[in-house]
């Protein structure tokens, strides 16, 4: 459980956890876990629980889709700042296009991992609170 | 300030949808330019490496790009080298070739780059761009390139009062200005209400915001400058070059309104030339898509932070304005064959300098600038090229 990976994140996510990574040596925060300390260069770095709280501080409405989204445009794409300051990209869900506003509190939320082979992450999305 | 080497040629291809011909038969187009442009020049005997950008082989099934060019332009035996930095790698294939010649390892080098894209379907390209962008958490969750852009010119507006007219406007200029360029892809005029009313690729990027998907290559050789002059009467300076980087993925960066990697690797050029944003009279800015192009004007110090919609507005980037910028056409009409572009931007510059830029001339142009971003600016390179006395 102590592997620091992005395997380990998603194995997180399945348990519909939010799990951040925090270094030991200067208390540096990632949403995205990493190895080494990009702040301090340490190798000390540690899974602490996040919220999945936070709010939107840009969005988007994709017409032409990912391709792995085909079926889901237009959807909404968001960066959301969570309480413990760092970042995350995920799709904005339950919420009209025209309700849409930067600054709006918003929550994660976790769905099943589709039935594919690798990568066979389950996806977070946000929702408003 | 110093001279890290000279450009004694160099070579463009048509760019558009080049049906029937592979990225090796456009980069040899290119090529046959930079080699008739110089007759002084023995490209068999005088050049001694090859570097190219592509950034991917999915659009041909082909990698191993390095041989294949230098076979393709008749350079047999030499040692090639491919770079890849995204939509950055031609520009990071020159700074590879400028090392080569300021170790004192060559004299004389070919950089370059080709990209053939067209053939594929839009949801193909849209996947093998994306790739430039982090998998796990952005492409995962659904991120396209357009939408990456997206997300910085939704942010830009909130926080600047940018306007969708104002980054309209960045495509009408370049429009205008590839209408000059005979090798530009579109040479179409267009208004602010095409723009506008333009299919929403990723709101608020319409189609007309975005940059083309099309075919092209592009060359230059590069010389060390005490031999500059035994191939040519104008070489043109390289007199810096530099290059930054950020996080791969936007989430990560301190603002979604900044290109960190632009200001880094242009405060550096800055201080390498010994010159200000004010000293450049001519400048190819990487505007995939529009709001690219206004966040350049800010991140290279052309007008203060937030105000480069007011910047493009005031009719400044005009050719004939204050700083002229992307007289070819820019990415957005001239066309971004993306493994071509960096280096496209510097052939652009050469024109301006040597006074061989036709319609599109800035008059009097003696210093140019290039910036160049790999994906959504992970990866920045700026130069500064100074016309050669
Ligand atoms: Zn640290």
């Amino acid at each position: 459980m102590n592997i620091i990976s992005i395997e380990q994140f998603y194995n997180f996510c399945s348990q519909k956890k939010l799990m951040g990574v925090k270094c030991e040596e200067c208390n540096a925060l990632y949403a995205i876990p990493k190895p080494l300390c990009i702040n301090c260069g340490s190798k000390k770095l540690f899974w602490i629980p996040f919220k999945g709280v936070g709010k939107l501080i840009s969005y988007t409405i994709v017409h032409i889709p990912h391709p792995r989204f085909q079926n889901e445009a237009p959807y909404i794409l968001g960066i959301i700042e969570l309480e413990e300051g760092v970042k995350l990209l995920a799709r904005i869900k339950e919420v009209k296009i025209e309700d849409i506003k930067i600054g709006m509190p918003l929550k994660i939320d976790f769905e099943k991992s589709e039935n594919e082979t690798w990568p066979n992450w389950p996806r977070y999305f946000f929702k408003p609170i | 300030m110093k001279v890290l080497a000279s450009i004694i040629s160099a070579g463009l291809s048509k760019f558009g949808k080049l049906d029937g011909l592979y990225a090796r038969e456009i980069f040899a187009e290119a090529a046959k330019e930079a080699f008739e442009n110089c007759p002084n020049l023995n490209p068999k005997k005088d050049i001694e490496a090859l570097f190219i950008g592509q950034m991917s082989e999915s659009y041909e099934h082909q990698g191993h790009a390095g041989p294949l060019m230098l076979n393709w332009v008749g350079l047999n035996g030499i040692p090639a080298f491919r770079v890849e930095s995204a939509c950055a790698s031609s520009s990071v294939a020159l700074r590879v070739g400028l090392m080569a010649i300021m170790s004192g390892l060559y004299n004389i080098v070919m950089v370059g780059g080709v990209e053939k894209m067209t053939h594929l379907p839009t949801s193909n390209n849209m996947e093998i761009l994306a790739s430039a962008s982090d998998f796990p958490f952005e492409q995962w969750h659904g991120a396209t390139f357009p939408s990456l852009f997206a997300l910085m010119a939704t942010a830009h507006m909130h926080e600047y009062g940018t306007t969708e007219e104002q980054m309209a406007l960045v495509a009408v200029k370049n429009h205008e200005n590839a209408f000059l360029n005979p090798k530009a892809h579109m040479q179409k005029k267009i208004t602010v209400q095409d723009v506008l009313s333009s299919k929403v690729v990723s709101w608020p990027l319409k189609l007309y915001d975005c940059s083309l998907i099309s075919d092209g290559a592009s060359c230059v050789i590069l010389a060390k400058h005490e031999l500059a002059k035994k191939f040519t009467d104008t070489p043109v300076n390289i007199i810096a070059s530099t290059q930054a980087q950020d996080s791969l993925s936007i989430l990560e960066r301190e603002s979604l309104t900044t290109l960190n990697a632009i200001k880094l690797a242009s405060r550096e050029a800055f201080k390498m030339a010994d010159l200000t944003p004010k000293d450049i009279d001519v400048a190819e800015v990487h505007d995939c898509f529009t709001i690219a192009e206004i966040i350049a004007y800010e991140d290279l110090g052309f007008c203060k932070k937030g105000f480069g919609g007011k910047l493009i507005e005031e009719g400044e980037t005009k050719i004939g304005g204050k700083i002229p910028v992307n007289t070819s056409g820019g990415l957005k009409a001239k066309g971004h064959p993306v493994g071509a572009t960096g280096v496209a931007q510097v052939y652009e510059i050469y024109l301006q300098l040597i006074g061989e830029a036709g319609k599109r001339q800035v008059n009097g142009a003696e210093i140019g600038l290039t910036c160049n971003i790999g994906g959504s600016g992970a990866t920045a390179t700026v130069n500064i090229l100074k016309r050669g006395d």
